[in-house]
């Protein structure tokens, strides 16, 4: 007869056997089996974290900038919902966690014991899958289909509640066989008509574009590279929605730059003119599409992506390949030579006048400001802190607001798996754990959290991570004391209106770096700027850097309400360009 | 609600809705049902009416039948959305009009008044394949089937005469013919 194994044995058998290196997480009563386990298993390094929610972001920040699934192990009732909106924002963000939460014993379980929850029923909405184990016999077949639920198809969260009583609980172990069909739930069965009909219309296209998706960075890196291939061979002008920054570089001649909200003139009237729009695993978010009715609305639409509830969903599209996008694009680059091996050039004529007519739209400059040489305008310090790491491999994270935009405008990024943000579910407070994440998975790179002050302050706890396992994260704080997305729709919006959107009493913030044991630096002179970033670069630990900018900034350009994509609001300078032109005509 | 000029989004014009019955197999777990319902519930979908049970004890499968009604970009939505979810084995989807497909379902009637009116309410659902299965001297509770509309109209129909209490199925379906659904 085979050994005996505890539950708690089991979990991390599991682990093992699925290369598990880090989980992320905090004790508690609900889970004690499990941690007094720990310790018999050295190729798992358990980090501390500080609140459940900062575990399951730094998870999510290890996952998107390693490619593998974050793991997550947190208690029941408070442990549980505390780490909700992380699973909700690594839901709507694709990102492949295992959560596993402890719970009160079954004999417990509907009786309102002390921190029980319906873990379960929470977090339904939130996950790709949960599983409330009540047989310990269940255990190991439950753990190896919740990393294959994760990671395949269109990766997302999982949770396994166990309750304690199974964590003492004894069974056999085997390695479960992966299980090849799971329902049918695999999709990458795209025909070869339906690439042969994609490049029919690619040769048809006079006005082509690509717009590429987070699909393409959790394809893998063979993605990536397959776009660019792609790319070069059609020589199709390219744009990437917010989550897919890096899989095409960001200084690249072909890459129009961000599109959307916030995107560039450039980028938002290509997708407007075009004739023919290749998405490329996004989802045409609301953000991204603007109003519906008037998007896009000359374009053969192409959708490539793994999901097949993401085809149709907003947009129509002429034609839907649902499959892996590295295997579509390779497919579709094997095509494309098979068939016109002179296309290269033969295109590149074609859509001559196409390339000359967004270079008119390029010359709008669309993300110009006007720079200041008293104050530090936040887009020149984004422009600085890319220009001083550019030349090193750097992983940049963002919280939410104003900052990530511009640092999505600002920073370029050339690789994939190197800009970790909060994308669909918006989660303030995501960048400063997620870099913690991505540091543990990056221990030797340089990983710099792009923040504002008031989304830093929702999970500043986690400096305390960074600092006791001593990992280098630089919080660059980009300060100018206001919600400042908040603060910029309500100057364009409400009427100046700023309601509940300064915040008053901000902490000294190089003081509270200090406080951490890790070291702070504050700018507010343009002139300083550059040595102080040198300063924070150079720093072999945990940084906190309080860069004072300008408070009044807003982040153009930016399509307004119900707009659609070719009516945007423009910079400053464009703005009084408008101004004068107006004058202008009244006075003719 | 006022129109704000910060609403990003606005919504459009609707497109014309369709009942719908989804047909799924699922298997027969703790929270199948819930996750079903939840993706209805959270995405906005309604639920007509539903029906749900083992139809397979040994490979520990149920059915579920759930009518429902959206545009065709929704009834897409919900199919994909539905075999998304884990224990989700396969879905079918028909129109109501489906003339290809049988739906039914099935109410208790108590009625309690005087034979005369209890005579009349049985005559009244001679097409519903009326089955007495408790009689008293002045009640009886009779079983239909039929078709929703026929036991919506049944209902309002036997009020006047004695029916106090109704209790309903959501309804279930099958495909005509020896085929079955893949």
């Amino acid at each position: 007869m085979s050994k005996l194994y505890s539950g708690a044995e089991i979990v991390f058998k599991c682990l093992e056997d699925q290369d598990v290196e880090f989980i992320f997480g905090y004790p508690g009563g609900a889970v004690l089996p499990i941690y007094d386990e720990l310790k018999n298993h050295p190729s798992i390094k358990h980090i501390l974290v500080r609140h459940e929610q900062g575990a399951g972001h730094a998870a999510e920040g290890y996952a998107r900038s390693s490619g593998k699934p974050g793991v997550v192990l947190v208690t029941s009732g408070p442990g549980a919902t505390n780490v909700v909106t992380a699973l909700t924002d690594a839901y709507m963000d694709s990102v492949p966690l295992v959560c596993i939460s402890g719970q009160v014993p079954t004999h417990l379980i509907g009786t309102d014991a002390f921190q029980e929850c319906d873990t379960t029923g929470i977090t339904r909405p939130c996950t790709k899958h949960n599983w409330l184990v009540k047989d310990i016999k269940d255990l190991p077949k439950i753990l190896h289909e919740a990393f294959h639920v994760a990671t395949t198809g269109r990766p997302g969260p999982v949770l396994i509640d166990i309750p304690k009583d199974i964590q003492f609980a004894k069974t056999n172990y085997s390695k479960p066989k992966i299980e090849k069909k799971l329902n049918g739930k695999s999709h990458n069965k795209f025909s070869q008509t339906d690439i042969e009909k994609f490049i029919d219309l690619i040769l048809k296209a006079k006005k082509p574009v690509i717009y590429s998706g987070g699909g393409v960075i959790n394809s893998g890196p063979k993605a990536s590279e397959a776009l660019r291939e792609f790319a070069r061979l059609t020589g199709f002008p390219i744009t990437s929605t917010l989550q897919g920054l890096g899989a095409f570089p960001g200084d690249d001649d072909q890459f129009l730059g961000m599109l959307g909200m916030h995107g560039t003139y450039e980028a938002n009237n290509a997708m407007h003119d075009c004739d023919l729009l290749i998405n490329i695993g996004a989802r045409f978010d609301d953000r991204i599409t603007g109003k519906i009715d008037e998007f896009s609305p000359y374009s053969k639409k192409v959708h490539i992506d793994i999901d097949p509830s993401s085809i149709n969903k907003i947009i129509k599209v002429d034609l839907a390949i649902v499959g892996d996008v590295n295997n579509v694009i390779q497919a579709s680059i094997k095509a494309i030579n098979k068939r016109d091996k002179n296309l290269k050039n033969s295109n590149k004529e074609k859509i001559s006048k196409w390339w000359q007519q967004i270079q008119k739209w390029r010359e709008k400059n669309s993300l110009g400001f006007v720079n200041s040489n008293e104050t530090i305008k936040p887009q020149h310090a984004v422009q600085r802190l890319y220009e001083l790491t550019k030349n090193q491999d750097t992983f940049i994270t963002t919280e939410v607001g104003q900052h990530q935009m511009w640092a999505a405008q600002h920073y370029k990024f050339d690789k994939p798996n190197r800009w970790m943000t909060s994308g669909g579910l918006g989660t303030m407070g995501y960048g400063l754990p997620a870099a913690v994440g991505v540091q543990i998975a990056h221990p030797d790179k340089l990983v710099i959290d792009i923040a504002g002050e008031a989304s830093v302050l929702m999970t500043m706890q986690e400096m305390s991570t960074a600092v006791q396992y001593n990992l280098p994260i630089k919080i660059f704080i980009l300060n100018n004391q206001y919600m400042g997305m908040v603060r910029q729709w309500q100057e364009l919006l409400h009427e100046k209106n700023y309601s509940e959107s300064y915040s008053e009493a901000l902490p000294d913030f190089k003081k509270m770096a200090e406080a951490y044991g890790c070291k702070g630096i504050r700018v507010s002179d343009h002139g300083e700027l550059d040595t102080k970033i040198q300063e924070m670069i150079d720093h072999k630990g945990p940084v906190i850097f309080d860069c004072h900018v300008d408070p009044g900034e807003n982040c153009f350009p930016m399509i307004p309400s119900g707009k659609p994509h070719n009516q945007m609001i423009l910079g400053p300078n464009d703005q009084e360009e408008n101004k004068i032109t107006g004058k202008g005509k009244s006075l003719v | 609600m006022a129109k704000s000029k910060s609403a990003y989004s606005v919504s459009t014009k609707k497109e014309k809705s369709d009942t719908h019955i989804f047909v799924l197999w699922v298997a027969n777990e703790a929270g199948v049902l819930a996750r079903v319902v939840g993706l209805f519930s959270g995405r906005g979908y309604n639920i007509e009416s539903l029906a749900v049970a083992e139809i397979d004890a040994k490979k520990n499968i149920s059915r579920i039948t759930i009518v429902t009604t959206g545009t065709p970009q929704v009834i897409e939505q919900i199919k994909l959305q539905l075999r998304k979810l884990v224990p989700v084995h396969k879905v079918a989807n028909f129109k109501r009009e489906d003339k290809q497909v049988i739906f039914k379902e099935m109410a208790l009637l108590k009625i309690v008044g005087a034979k005369s009116k209890i005579d009349k309410c049985l005559k009244a659902c001679k097409n519903y394949n009326p089955v007495i299965i408790d009689k008293t001297k002045k009640s009886v509770v009779l079983q239909i089937t039929a078709l929703r509309r026929e036991i919506d109209k049944m209902n309002s129909k036997l009020k006047p005469l004695g029916l106090i209490s109704t209790s309903r199925t959501g309804a279930i379906a099958m495909t005509r013919g020896a085929e079955v659904f893949n």
